[in-house]
């Protein structure tokens, strides 16, 4: 099964972080995306600029149009996502787990692929 | 044995079989529905079977096969998959011990809600009916099938896995197995005081889902913790409550009614279950029943130990409400006002039994009209009939004699 890999954090939060410490969980991860790669998990991913960057689309009064940000109403964000190819819920929860940005406050939310539109 | 008794006992196991050959919850689940159906219908006419269990999980199978080959039909799959399915039929006919051990990893995956897990495992591995479930936990018949349907599905979709876990999670694992159980539990034990039959058979499902844990998992001590724990609430269940369904306190408990077999293989279970470290909570909470249990007067029991025991479990799980036991044990042990004095540092609003247990306190001190207040004040937190009962009549007997003993020295702290 594919599930993705959804890695959320509070900007202000992260942005907040020493550099040593940014740069230590960046470092982290980029080893990390390499195992998956290496054991041949990885199905893709990327990393997301800011929610600054964001535009929103949205269909009002049968008209769409177009927002700057994403107005989100959580604290967090979406700050980047990788699809992963996994035996059952329990192995990506493990590689889930490792997320480096976990350790400095930020959620991974694991959710499967609908297997029609798999990566 | 009844028919009944059987489907008690051995539908998770046969479930739990049928889902690991084929892996799909539903299927699964209607086809040992309808082995049951057919056992009834054919067994009281043409006798029992001389191995039930493999007929059961036999006829089922038969059953999934049938269905699968018509869902082929429907698609038009070849001979491929028929091959496949006789293939499936002819091994391996015995349910393996360790299908219902990765049912109810896969029932009590964290994955998956808190109540949708107790839902889940009563409805797998103790064969409860939805209506069952239902009405042992007050829910609405529709909400339970709701979060039946939705749990099977997070399941299938979520690929959550038919699997005991490996080593590296397996403590994280059956922490939350563990903790489906005792919440099953406590869920039938707490309502025990009413005599709902439906809640009562909870705690024997407890039970029998904990020997199970511990008969495959031996080497894991929280889970003979556990088990201990169970069966030694479980030896004065008769006893709790009198013939009015009112409340008798453990030192006012017939002692001899307790049930001796059940405090035995407890105590058997939590010497092992002592043995080692790190201790485990549901190991030392079952020492401290243990120690109430095994004294043969209310005078006799070891509060010391109690005590000492409360504490160690304070520092593996620092909660209000353990802090609230101990202050009780370091009350009976080293004197009441020292057990007062403990509960000072308690915060625990809206929680019945802190006031309660400071009106004993007090009532216990001959302090008569400070006890009244504090009953007055779990009175307007107490939801439970029997307890409130119990409650309104210490009040009425601490008022009666603080009328009659205490008059003059009210008088006098006012002078």
């Amino acid at each position: 099964m594919q599930y993705m890999l959804m890695c959320c954090i509070d900007e202000a939060l992260w942005n907040g972080l020493p550099d040593a410490e940014r740069d230590a969980v960046m470092n982290d991860y980029n080893a990390l995306i390499q195992e998956m790669v290496t054991s041949g998990h990885y199905r893709g991913g990327a990393r997301l600029q800011s929610v600054d960057s964001a535009t929103t689309l949205r269909e009002q009064n049968g008209k769409v149009v177009t927002l700057d940000g994403p107005f989100a109403e959580s604290r967090e964000q979406l700050g980047g996502f990788h699809v992963v190819e996994c035996r059952d819920l329990d192995e990506a929860l493990g590689l889930a787990r490792r997320i480096p940005p976990l350790r400095v406050g930020g959620s991974v939310e694991v959710r499967p692929v609908d297997p029609a539109y798999r990566l | 044995m009844t028919l009944d008794d059987l489907y008690r006992r051995e539908y998770g196991r046969v479930l739990a079989s049928l889902i690991r050959r084929f892996g799909q919850f539903e299927l699964a689940e209607d086809a040992v529905q309808a082995a049951f159906e057919a056992a009834m219908v054919q067994w009281p006419a043409q006798g029992w079977p001389p191995n039930p269990t493999s007929w059961l999980i036999s006829t089922a199978r038969h059953k999934v096969v049938d269905q699968l080959r018509h869902q082929q039909m429907r698609e038009r799959k070849g001979d491929e998959l028929r091959q496949h399915l006789e293939l499936m039929l002819e091994c391996d006919l015995e349910a393996e011990p360790l299908d219902s051990l990765r049912l109810i990893f896969a029932c009590c995956h964290p994955a998956l809600a808190r109540p949708a897990q107790v839902a889940l495992t009563l409805h797998t591995l103790g064969g409860l009916r939805t209506e069952e479930i239902a009405r042992a936990f007050m829910v609405p018949v529709p909400t339970l099938a709701q979060r039946l349907v939705r749990a099977k599905a997070k399941i299938r979709d979520a690929g959550i896995p038919f699997e005991v876990p490996d080593d590296t999670a397996l403590g994280e694992r059956l922490e939350s197995v563990l903790a489906v159980i005792y919440l099953i539990f406590n869920e039938g034990y707490a309502a025990s005081f009413g005599d709902d039959w439906v809640r009562g058979d909870l705690c024997a499902e407890a039970i029998r889902l904990g020997r199970m844990l511990v008969r495959l998992l031996p080497a894991e001590r929280e889970a003979r913790g556990l088990l201990a724990l169970m069966l030694m609430h479980h030896s004065r269940r008769d006893t709790r409550t009198d013939e009015a369904g009112d409340i008798v306190l453990l030192e006012e408990q017939d002692r001899t009614r307790w049930n001796v077999d059940e405090i035995e293989e407890g105590s058997a279970h939590i010497e092992v279950a002592l043995r080692g470290s790190p201790l485990g909570t549901y190991a030392v909470q079952a020492a401290i029943a243990a120690l109430h249990a095994q004294a043969a007067t209310p005078a006799e029991t070891d509060w010391r130990r109690i005590a000492a025991l409360y504490s160690l479990l304070y520092a593996l799980q620092p909660t209000p409400v353990v802090a609230l036991n101990r202050a009780v044990a370091i009350a009976m042990a080293d004197g009441l006002e020292a057990g007062l004095e403990q509960l000072e540092n308690i915060h625990l609003p809206n929680y019945h039994l802190l006031p309660a247990t400071r009106a004993d306190l007090l009532r216990r001190l001959g302090r008569l009209d400070e006890a009244a207040v504090h009953y007055r004040e779990a009175l307007k937190l107490v939801t439970h009939d029997a307890e409130r009962r119990f409650l309104e009549c210490r009040l009425r007997e601490v008022m009666a004699n603080a009328a009659d003993v205490d008059l003059p020295l009210a008088g006098s702290k006012e002078g």
